[in-house]
């Protein structure tokens, strides 16, 4: 047994290797989207598929968007966080509270990002200091975190001044498009995004990080068996997670025009969770993937949308994002059966 | 194969012939052939991998034959589902008990087939049943209000016969019924045996202790490599015999033992206690050597390689890696130059559905890129490497480890430790469940480890192994120490013991001078 020399041995590969049901799981969400928006484009071809309407779907798409990208890993490590509504609010309500107090919109930015991060610290502390289960951890922290939004905005709805012209700085136009320069083409909230998306879907592939990611929500024991630091790895998962719900508030605080309202985000996570199922993650742990989980965001945003443009009532909308979900699992199920 | 009817005038009660099973491109039943006669109890005996689960997944209709048929009382019997084959009056009781802990025993018994009036349980109706199956069996004490969880392991046992018996079973399929029981159970399960049989109920019985299967069987059949290989009366037949059809070849040649120059020591344990198994145990484990450590299944040994490995926590005692002592953790010990392969494959060892790659470099992802990062292009590299050496049949390094064979999954496990290039191997059970071929390439990869190269500068390293086969211990290690409820005895030379002697010493039978059932079990329950 001689040493390995790794180095001479690894080959130049641009796509992984891959057979073909790897890449149905990849890509299914994606023909899904694909086939989303051919049917509304071929419904509604003139107002559906318009670069105006493009822009105007991705910036919807935006908040839930950076939010999965975070759940996306929590979910391959076969936990779940059910308090991202709630935490949304709260980090918005805290970037208001911020800027209301006459802190600059970077500090305010970091604050509510850095209320997110400590949120999922205590998260993971829970998790894996207390082995509770995630779900109850999040289920409780639901209401905790709603309620510590409202204590924050005093019950009420913290407007910002109008004489601090909110609407003029980088903070209130994240999701509007910069049309002084022509290159920009999306705002920058989704450029952000897609910077993001990139960041994780490579911690998650070539990271050590990501590795382990994957290896506790396939086998925990397994995991703990190689000498995976667990505690330690879980506390990160839900602090790097809970940064991106923060990033998420930011988003939401300069969608919902710079201000700080503790009921909104209602139910979010519900929103999240399903985009990222559509994206082909299993709620049992050890697979998903943050191009999957986008997908999912999108399409539902495109239901959303399309529906509206066909002018059909909410309630169809909400029909067919809740039938889409079922299919995505159905058709999950069936490929794993053809594997099994 | 099907030429031949089932016989008109006195059909058997269970007439399997030439029953065939392939799952890919293995062959997991090729031609079973097997009667068993109304009252009769039949032994099922066979090595691990010999088809015998298998089988049963056939005959209580989970896998269906490929090829070959089956007859009930005369009656083609072809269960397409496990209830199918239940109605039938064919019922399982496997090792791990299937019962609803939180449920009555009333309700566990009429799980399925409750008595109703439409959408109503009828209780009274129900608990009349469960009384009634209970007095079958001759114990009318047992409670059928009482929640599962609060019988003992031996009258939960019962609560699955009193299932069986409530459907109107007539063959009654026990797989190593006696594993997690006490000697005075086993004692109460054989009066029970005896009582079903006057009531014309077929049993049959799997076993790998072929005392019990003397004592409570009356034809036995054997099988090896998926085939019927013998049958017979078990009162006629001595227990070598079997034995012999069971091994069926020349088990010298399976293990591989090269001159052994024992090093310095790395591995010590002094009077290491855990939480309640280990009591007590040290042992000294020296660079070039394979010490084997023996015991019945429940003796400890599992609970003390994760002890030592920091799996399991330590009450006593201490355990020092080289000069290293003070408390561990799997992360520490791997970075200590330990490295273990779980008992259990499954659960434990393996990360099912993440691929050989990840599964093989999971330990050690380091040296993978920069440091923090892993490019999975090297660890598929590295992965090739060890799949080419060690022969794991597999397609590519990113296939799912959930679609390998046994045998290919368990070279992953232990691949994982030779890419760690780890000094000090903890292998419980390395063969468990896997064919007799990749058990061969396993006992040469533990020699050539252990003896180490010296053409290449190649160190030896050194093997601590947990094994429930005894032939397999005496023809790989150097040293067998012994465990007995909780107990580690002292380490012998493979020269200077037995096999006779290893089972005393197991069974505790050396301290009490007497020699238990338990002590003919040839290979023990896994």
């Amino acid at each position: 047994m001689t040493t390995v020399d790794y180095q001479a041995s690894s080959r130049f590969t641009l796509l992984p290797r891959l057979n073909w049901r790897e890449w149905l799981r990849r890509l299914g969400p994606l023909v899904g989207l694909i086939f989303v928006f051919g049917v509304f484009s071929a419904l509604r071809p003139a107002t559906f598929l318009g670069p105006f309407n493009l822009r105007i779907m991705l910036l919807q798409t935006a908040v839930v968007g950076t939010a999965a990208l975070g759940m996306t890993i929590i979910i391959i490590s076969g936990g779940i966080d059910l308090s991202v509504g709630s935490n949304v609010a709260l980090c918005s309500v805290v970037i208001a509270y911020l800027i209301n107090a006459g802190a600059p919109p970077v500090l305010a930015a970091l604050g509510g990002i850095a209320t997110g991060v400590l949120v999922g610290a205590v998260i993971g502390l829970l998790v894996s200091g207390m082995k509770l289960s995630p779900f109850i951890v999040t289920l409780g922290l639901m209401g905790v975190l709603r309620g510590t939004a409202k204590w924050v905005a005093d019950n009420g709805v913290l407007y910002a001044p109008p004489e601090l012209h909110l609407g003029d700085q980088w903070i209130g136009r994240l999701l509007q498009l910069d049309t002084t320069h022509w290159w920009m083409v999306i705002p920058p909230g989704v450029w952000i995004l897609a910077v993001l998306a990139v960041l994780v879907a490579g911690l998650l592939r070539y990271t050590k990080f990501g590795r382990h990611v994957f290896a506790i929500g396939s086998n925990e024991q397994t995991a703990r068996l190689c000498g995976v630091r667990i505690g330690l790895t879980k506390v990160l998962i839900y602090m790097v997670a809970a940064g991106l719900v923060g990033i998420a508030a930011l988003f939401h605080y300069s969608k919902v025009s710079s201000q700080g309202d503790p009921t909104s985000a209602l139910g979010m996570e519900l929103d999240v969770i399903a985009a990222v199922v559509i994206g082909g993650a299993s709620l049992t742990g050890g697979e998903g993937t943050v191009l999957g989980s986008l997908a999912g965001a999108l399409m539902m945003t495109a239901v959303g949308n399309g529906c509206q443009k066909m002018g059909y009532p909410t309630f169809v909308q909400e029909i067919v994002t809740g039938a889409i979900i079922v299919i995505a699992a159905a058709l999950d199920r069936l490929r794993q059966q053809k594997t099994g | 194969m099907s030429s031949s009817s089932p016989l008109i005038d006195a059909p058997s009660r269970l007439r399997m012939q030439g029953v065939c099973k392939r799952f890919g491109a293995t062959v997991a039943l090729a031609g079973v052939d097997l009667r068993l006669e109304p009252g009769r109890v039949l032994a099922l005996v066979g090595e691990n991998g010999a088809g015998k689960s298998t089988l049963m997944k056939v005959l209580s209709g989970a896998h269906r034959p490929d090829e070959g048929q089956m007859w009930l009382d005369g009656a083609p019997f072809q269960p397409r589902n496990p209830i199918d084959a239940r109605r039938a009056g064919v019922a399982m009781i496997y090792q791990e008990l299937s019962l609803a802990p939180h449920l009555s025993v009333a309700e566990n018994v009429l799980l399925g087939i409750e008595p109703g009036a439409g959408p109503l349980m009828r209780w009274k109706q129900a608990r009349r049943i469960a009384a009634d199956a209970m007095r079958q069996l001759g114990r009318p004490d047992i409670a059928v209000d009482v929640p599962v969880s609060r019988l003992s392991i031996a009258s939960r046992q019962l609560v699955e016969v009193a299932r069986a018996v409530a459907v109107g079973c007539r063959v009654l399929v026990l797989d190593e019924p006696t594993s997690s029981l006490t000697r005075q159970d086993i004692r109460l399960l054989f009066d029970l045996i005896a009582r079903l049989k006057g009531q014309g109920i077929s049993i049959i019985y799997i076993s790998h202790f072929l005392e019990e299967v003397k004592e409570v069987s009356d034809v036995f059949t054997v099988l090896r490599d998926g085939r019927t290989v013998g049958s017979g009366t078990t009162a006629e037949v001595p227990i070598d015999r079997i034995v012999a059809m069971m091994v069926g070849r020349d088990v010298e040649d399976l293990y591989i033992r090269s001159r052994r120059t024992p090093g310095e020591e790395v591995l010590r344990v002094e009077g290491l206690a855990g939480d309640s198994k280990p009591v007590s145990a040290s042992l000294s484990l020296r660079r070039g050597e394979v010490l084997g450590i023996a015991g019945l299944v429940g003796a400890g040994r599992t609970e003390l390689l994760r002890a030592i490995f920091g799996l399991a926590p330590v009450r006593e005692g201490q355990v020092l890696v080289g000069v290293y002592v003070g408390p561990a953790t799997p992360a520490r010990r791997w970075s200590q130059g330990l490295g273990m392969v779980s008992e259990d494959r499954k659960a434990e060892g393996l990360a099912l559905g993440l691929s050989v790659a990840d599964n093989l470099t999971l330990s050690q992802l380091d040296g993978m890129g920069p440091p923090g990062f892993v490019r999975p292009s090297r660890q598929d590299a590295a992965a090739d490497q060890w799949i080419a050496r060690l022969g794991i049949r597999c397609r590519s390094p990113r296939q799912p480890v959930r679609a390998l064979s046994g045998g290919n999954q368990q070279k992953v496990a232990l691949a994982r430790l030779l890419h760690h290039d780890v000094d000090v191997l903890l292998l419980d059970e390395p063969t468990r469940g896997i064919d007799v071929g990749s058990k061969a390439q396993i006992y040469r990869l533990i020699d050539q480890l252990a003896t180490g190269d010296p053409t290449s500068g190649r160190k030896p390293r050194a093997v601590l192994m947990v094994s429930s086969y005894l032939p397999e211990l005496l023809g790989v290690c150097d040293r067998i120490a012994v465990m007995c409820r909780g107990r580690l005895g002292p380490a012998r030379r493979v020269a200077e013991t037995s096999e006779h002697q290893i089972m005393l010493e197991a069974t505790g039978a050396a301290e009490i001078g007497a020699l238990p059932a338990h002590a003919a079990a040839i290979g023990v329950s896994s």
